[in-house]
């Protein structure tokens, strides 16, 4: 139990630690890796409490795939220009009330949430969710996923989908001029029609590409 | 003192497993070599040692003997991390290979799983090397391995869900011993196909070696890198080959069982039989970048996206409505 104690308190340290890590490093690839080990000691502290299915699902989407493209894009950026430029110059300011709005709202639910939770367990009522402690954690989600969450975990997958043909939509531009391969006109390809024999008279030489 | 002895119990079991990994991989490179070599008629490693097996010790010795130079404008931290976190990475996967009934060193829940998130962290070690060298190269080789592992993982994690419609757990004994009458290459061939392209392509093997193309990008990734920590980027790569061809033999040829349960074939043990398929596998492997030449960026693209993705999916479905017509989904 005390092991258990002391790796809880680690794991959590490091995620709080690196959380703030995220928004007071300057550099910016740096604030991607902080959060990279955010994500990593959260997904162990979700095994800790036995949601191992959870903590891996957690590793595999956020830290294998979404962090991944956050750092494709940051790297894309010109890291040694961007540094310290909001810390130091004087228009930085006014993103400074923006932010502490939001920090506040979310502290202030925060409190609530727990507090709640705390004094009043009696509002969320997770007992009559029917899982399952005999079960591993893998089947007891699938069991509730697909029977009683159903329509709320499609209309998720729904709006991810709109959400990426969206995006695919707004930055697709169809450029004139652009050569493309087009690897089936690439293989069809025969003798007969790739390859001319043309007689070149001397000194004229022969235009190949129109 | 009863928890010491656990720890170093532990530590004593981990150590049978890393140390026979990590001399496999130093042979697994000799052998790479040398089945390059008899693909083209020449005759490779053959001058250190019998048959020229000592010569990955000899390059190793080497390595180690050469100067570590980090480039004045690498951002050092991040450079020296990245080749520690391609190793560690490489090596903690072997955790949950099961090598027979019980000899696992970690029986977890969700091995599958553990294998798949580990394998998906593989791609930090690339683009951190790639980006903290701060020159052109390796850059250009991290940003293409990191669209590259992320395209193919998504294949390779669509063809485990058809192993796992199959079995019905994500252990990786349940996967084995699911396979007792029929292992899963036979119902699951175009399947095993598409999983050994993709675990080329996720291991950066050729034919789609692009992040360290030489012709284009010097050695991509590692161009700035020297001495020890490229030899621990080229350990922890071939450790990842291997992986790959563990985890192609415990899902498609049922890992440590016998191909027939009779009398002679059952006395070798499993472990034996799940190292002589991962040799099998990896043999082909070596095959394969003798043979094949290098794929262009937006053919292997092509590949991944729009060939394996749907052909994949397209198989999960088949094999869902086919298990539950025939009422075969298992239980547990």
């Amino acid at each position: 139990m005390i092991a258990h104690a002391i790796f809880f308190y680690v794991f959590s340290i490091i995620a709080v630690v690196s959380a703030i890590m995220v928004t007071a490093s300057k550099n910016t690839v740096h604030s991607v890796f902080f959060l990279i080990l955010d994500f990593i000691s959260i997904s162990c502290l979700f095994i800790m409490i036995g949601a191992e299915f959870l903590g891996m699902i957690m590793l595999i989407v956020y830290v294998g795939a979404v962090a991944v493209l956050f750092l494709f894009v940051v790297m894309m950026l010109n890291v040694a220009q961007q540094k310290n430029q909001w810390f130091i110059s004087k228009d930085s300011s006014k993103h400074i009330p923006i932010g502490l709005l939001i920090s506040i709202i979310i502290f202030f639910e925060l409190i609530i949430v727990i507090g709640g939770w705390k004094y009043k367990p009696e509002l969320f009522n997770s007992e009559n969710q029917n899982i399952i402690n005999s079960v591993s954690n893998t089947h007891s989600l699938g069991q509730v996923l697909y029977t009683d969450y159903i329509h709320i975990f499609q209309i998720s997958g729904m709006i991810l989908l709109v959400a990426m043909i969206g995006a695919i939509v707004l930055t697709f531009r169809q450029r004139e001029g652009v050569k493309k391969q087009s690897y089936i006109k690439q293989i069809s390809r025969e003798r007969a029609e790739g390859v001319e024999v043309l007689e070149v008279a001397s000194n004229k030489g022969v235009k190949i590409d129109d | 003192m009863e928890y010491l002895n656990i720890v170093f119990q532990e530590i004593y079991k981990i150590l049978f497993l890393l140390i026979p990994v990590l001399v496999s991989v130093a042979m697994i490179v000799w052998l790479d070599r040398r089945v390059w070599a008899f693909v083209q008629k020449r005759q490779g490693p053959n001058v250190v040692g019998p048959f020229g097996l000592l010569q990955s010790l000899a390059d190793a010795l080497k390595y180690i003997f050469k100067e570590i130079i980090i480039p004045a404008s690498s951002n050092k931290v991040i450079f020296i991390l990245a080749p520690i976190i391609t190793m560690t990475l490489a090596m903690i996967a072997w955790a949950v290979i099961p090598f027979g009934e019980d000899q696992v060193l970690a029986n977890i829940n969700v091995g599958i799983l553990y294998i798949f998130a580990v394998s998906s962290l593989g791609v930090y070690g690339i683009i951190m090397g790639g980006w903290a060298s701060n020159s052109k190269y390796p850059f250009l080789g991290s940003i293409r391995s990191a669209a590259q592992m992320v395209s193919y993982e998504v294949s390779i994690g669509i063809i485990i869900i058809n192993v796992l419609l199959c079995v019905g757990s994500l252990n990786l004994s349940d996967i084995v011993i699911a396979q007792k009458n029929m292992w899963f290459i036979i119902p699951l061939f175009p399947m095993f196909v598409i999983f050994f392209i993709s675990a080329l392509a996720e291991t950066n093997r050729p034919p789609f070696d692009l992040p360290e193309a030489e012709a284009e990008l010097v050695a991509g990734y590692q161009t700035e890198y020297s001495g020890m920590m490229y030899a621990m980027f080229w350990l922890g790569e071939y450790a990842n080959i291997l992986l790959m061809c563990a985890l192609g033999s415990i899902l498609f040829l049922g890992g440590w069982l016998s191909p027939i349960d009779l009398y002679p074939f059952n006395l070798i043990p499993g472990a034996i039989w799940l190292i002589f398929k991962i040799l099998l596998l990896f043999i082909l492997f070596a095959l394969v970048k003798a043979i094949v030449p290098r794929y262009r960026y937006d053919q292997l693209m092509r590949l991944g996206w729009k060939i394996f993705l749907p052909l994949s999916l397209t198989y999960v479905v088949l094999t869902a409505s086919y298990l539950f017509y025939f009422n075969l989904l298992p239980t547990n």
